[in-house]
């Protein structure tokens, strides 16, 4: 049903990638954050770096151990196996909605900014919510894997990109232009959305078969 | 589980600066706790209504009473604020509606649902004291703060009631105590209230005393002996390990509230300290960061005024004098005014700290007081003085209550204190002044902290300038 297209998977994890970028949890808060505390808009865009980093090592975890599982286990079994982790994620995200990493701290460098986008990235599912796209990808029986590598790799470029983009347009405009005043506004509760998304990827990897 | 569902958009009440906070509407209900003296009665929450338009305009419009009498509510607060938008661990969906009560002298904790109708608070958990005492390590509860690990809470005493005091930490969606907060206390052994620089990794404790030290009132061997706190310590918030501590004047005692600078930029903020043996005088100190190292340093002073020994209660008769007694300090959202609550000598003062080095005062209203006992327009001659102050976000309303803690209300107040709470009304450009229409008495019970519906000046804290 999903590989109506051959585009389908590049413009699913785009759009993946964008509504990871504009969750203020994934990044773009702490670097407008950031940036009004040190008062300049290079300490805002310093900090993207790190934080598109730390979600692309935590999206690309997820792709690489889907690759490896591809070449060890059979397609039913893997497809079974991953739907059933992003139901049970989206489960856990409906349930216990508060659950959220307690990380303290704000005097960040490089290396702690890079670990608290991956750890937000992790527990959020980020990498997770595009296993029906990377398990889409061709690949039959392992015979063509290399190619799947390198698909895998090309989808997490295109993602990155994606959510760099989205991440950093939002927090320039937001430090620039609009202010905070509209967090109050428009901080829309993304975890529903968020849960709903990992339970819709679960559906479409079992459907895939 | 006690909490609530999730929201959709962020709690209005809910800003990500100062600056947008001092524009929130004016508070129209405060939450106020008042305690039975006699220790017979349970302690109770009450809602004062605080609407200037309202037919009930500051009179008490709700209560709830705790469940055991004894508990001796004192200071307490929200189970979320303006912190919960911090980016770092940013948890925004949640209301701020759960009031977290401890009794300090019981160690019993009770959570209080503010909805949905906010003039019936109801309680929704209790925690009782063994089970404060086993997961938290800690007895005499005391400051509440909404932080981004959860709630933070303090306490006066350790398990076993005596010491070191310290911090732990409760969930803030179950509210289930988590455990002690520090990692490595260095040399910190009395508590009493916690603050922090949030942006930038910095908690702030103060000390008063062990429970043995001010649960049967103030013990004059142990203030000659100095063995009240004398000093106050810095922290690493996110390491949970101490650097620094700061000591205050050699003769100073009692270091008690603190109020870090709102706007996340600043590196600076104010504690109250008591007494001073040499003359009974009071102080406020500043603390301060520069080029890495933490300092503090006496900005105000406030003299002890000669009294005839007739009208003083025994313990100061030998002293001829009236000690301020600065047991409350509050530092106005926009960091510019900071009151100062003379509790002995009946005196709420206004500084104008623009330069937090340099305090200018701005501002003096009498009420009560040991000797001089001034009226409000609308009461006959007031006992207790200014205690536990609130400032409204927008810094133009200030109220305050008039008891400090049974055993030591006895000894400064012997004659039985009458519990009341007041309003002033701040100029934005310094100055204030009672509002004649608000005077509320409390009959047999003595009134402490007081907490404005959706925030105000000592409630939230900010990540964002």
């Amino acid at each position: 049903m999903l590989s109506l297209t051959p585009d389908w998977p590049w413009v699913t994890v785009v759009l993946l990638g964008a509504f990871h970028g504009i969750n203020p949890a994934m990044g773009w808060l702490f670097a407008v954050g950031l940036g009004l505390q040190e008062g300049r808009r290079s300490a805002v865009l310093a900090a993207l770096v790190p934080l598109g980093l730390g979600h692309a090592v935590s999206v690309g975890a997820v792709i690489l151990a889907l690759d490896a599982a591809r070449l060890a286990v059979a397609p039913g079994v893997l497809r079974i196996v991953a739907a059933a982790a992003l139901i049970g994620f989206g489960l856990f995200r409906l349930i216990r909605p508060w659950a959220h990493p307690r990380w303290v701290g704000m005097q960040v460098g490089f290396r702690d900014l890079t670990l608290w986008s991956f750890l937000m990235s992790s527990a959020h599912g980020a990498g997770l919510m595009l296993a029906p796209v990377v398990l889409g990808l061709p690949s039959h029986h392992g015979e063509v894997h290399r190619g799947s590598f390198a698909g895998g790799l090309a989808l997490l470029g295109l993602h990155t990109l994606a959510m760099f983009a989205v991440m950093g347009l939002v927090a320039v405009v937001v430090y620039q232009v609009l202010g905070l005043g509209l967090l109050r506004r428009a901080w829309v509760n993304l975890d529903l959305l968020w849960a709903v998304a990992l339970l819709l990827a679960g559906v479409a990897t079992l459907w895939m078969g | 589980m006690v909490s609530s569902a999730p929201t959709i958009l962020p709690d209005p009440t809910f800003y990500p600066s100062p600056s947008q906070a001092v524009k929130a509407p004016p508070e129209t209900l405060a939450y106020v706790v008042t305690v039975d003296p006699t220790r017979t009665r349970p302690d109770a929450l009450v809602v004062v209504d605080l609407d200037s338009k309202s037919d009930s305009y500051g009179e008490t419009v709700g209560r709830v009473d705790m469940l055991h009498p004894g508990d001796e509510l004192h200071h307490f607060g929200w189970n979320a604020c303006s912190s919960a938008l911090c980016p770092a661990n940013p948890h925004p969906h949640m209301e701020r509606r759960y009031l977290i009560v401890p009794g300090l002298r019981s160690s019993r904790i009770y959570i209080i649902d503010t909805k949905p109708d906010p003039a019936k608070p109801k309680i929704v958990k209790v925690i009782e004291p063994e089970e404060v005492a086993r997961k938290s390590g800690y007895t005499r509860p005391h400051t509440i703060h909404c932080g981004p690990e959860g709630i933070y809470v303090t306490a006066l005493g350790s398990a076993d009631g005596t010491g070191p005091g310290g911090v732990f930490l409760m969930d803030h969606t179950t509210f289930d105590i988590i455990g002690p907060w520090e990692k490595d206390r260095g040399p910190q052994y009395l508590a009493y209230d916690a603050w922090w620089h949030l942006t930038q990794d910095i908690m702030l404790t103060s000390e008063w005393g062990t429970p043995d030290l001010v649960e049967n009132g103030l013990v004059p061997e142990a203030l000659m002996a100095k063995k009240y706190g004398r000093q106050m310590h810095v922290w690493d918030l996110r390491r949970r390990k101490h650097l620094q501590a700061l000591p205050v004047g050699e003769d100073d005692q009692m270091v008690l509230e603190l109020r870090p600078a709102h706007d996340p930029r600043k590196s600076y903020g104010f504690v109250g300290v008591v007494i001073s043996l040499k003359d009974l005088s009071a102080s406020v100190w500043l603390w301060n960061r520069t080029n890495g190292s933490w300092g503090i340093q006496k900005v105000i002073e406030i003299p002890a005024e000669p009294a005839d020994p007739e009208l003083l209660p025994p313990a100061l008769k030998p002293f001829k004098a009236v000690p301020p007694l600065v047991s409350d300090i509050d530092l106005s959202v926009d960091d510019r005014f900071l009151y100062v609550a003379c509790w002995g000598t009946g005196e709420l003062r206004q500084y104008d700290v623009t330069d937090p080095f340099k305090p200018r005062q701005t501002g003096s209203v009498h009420l009560g007081g040991i000797v001089r006992r001034t009226a409000h327009s609308k009461s006959g001659p007031l006992n207790g003085g200014p205690q536990m102050v609130e400032v409204s976000r927008d810094g133009r309303r200030v109220y305050f209550t008039n008891s400090l803690y049974v055993p030591w209300d006895e000894q400064f107040y012997p004659e039985g204190l009458k519990g009341w709470m007041v309003k002033l009304n701040a100029k934005p450009e310094g100055g204030m002044a009672p509002d004649p229409d608000f005077f509320l008495e409390f009959s047999g019970e003595r009134p402490h902290q007081v907490r404005l519906q959706g925030g105000d000046a000592s409630s939230d804290s900010y990540c964002f300038p």
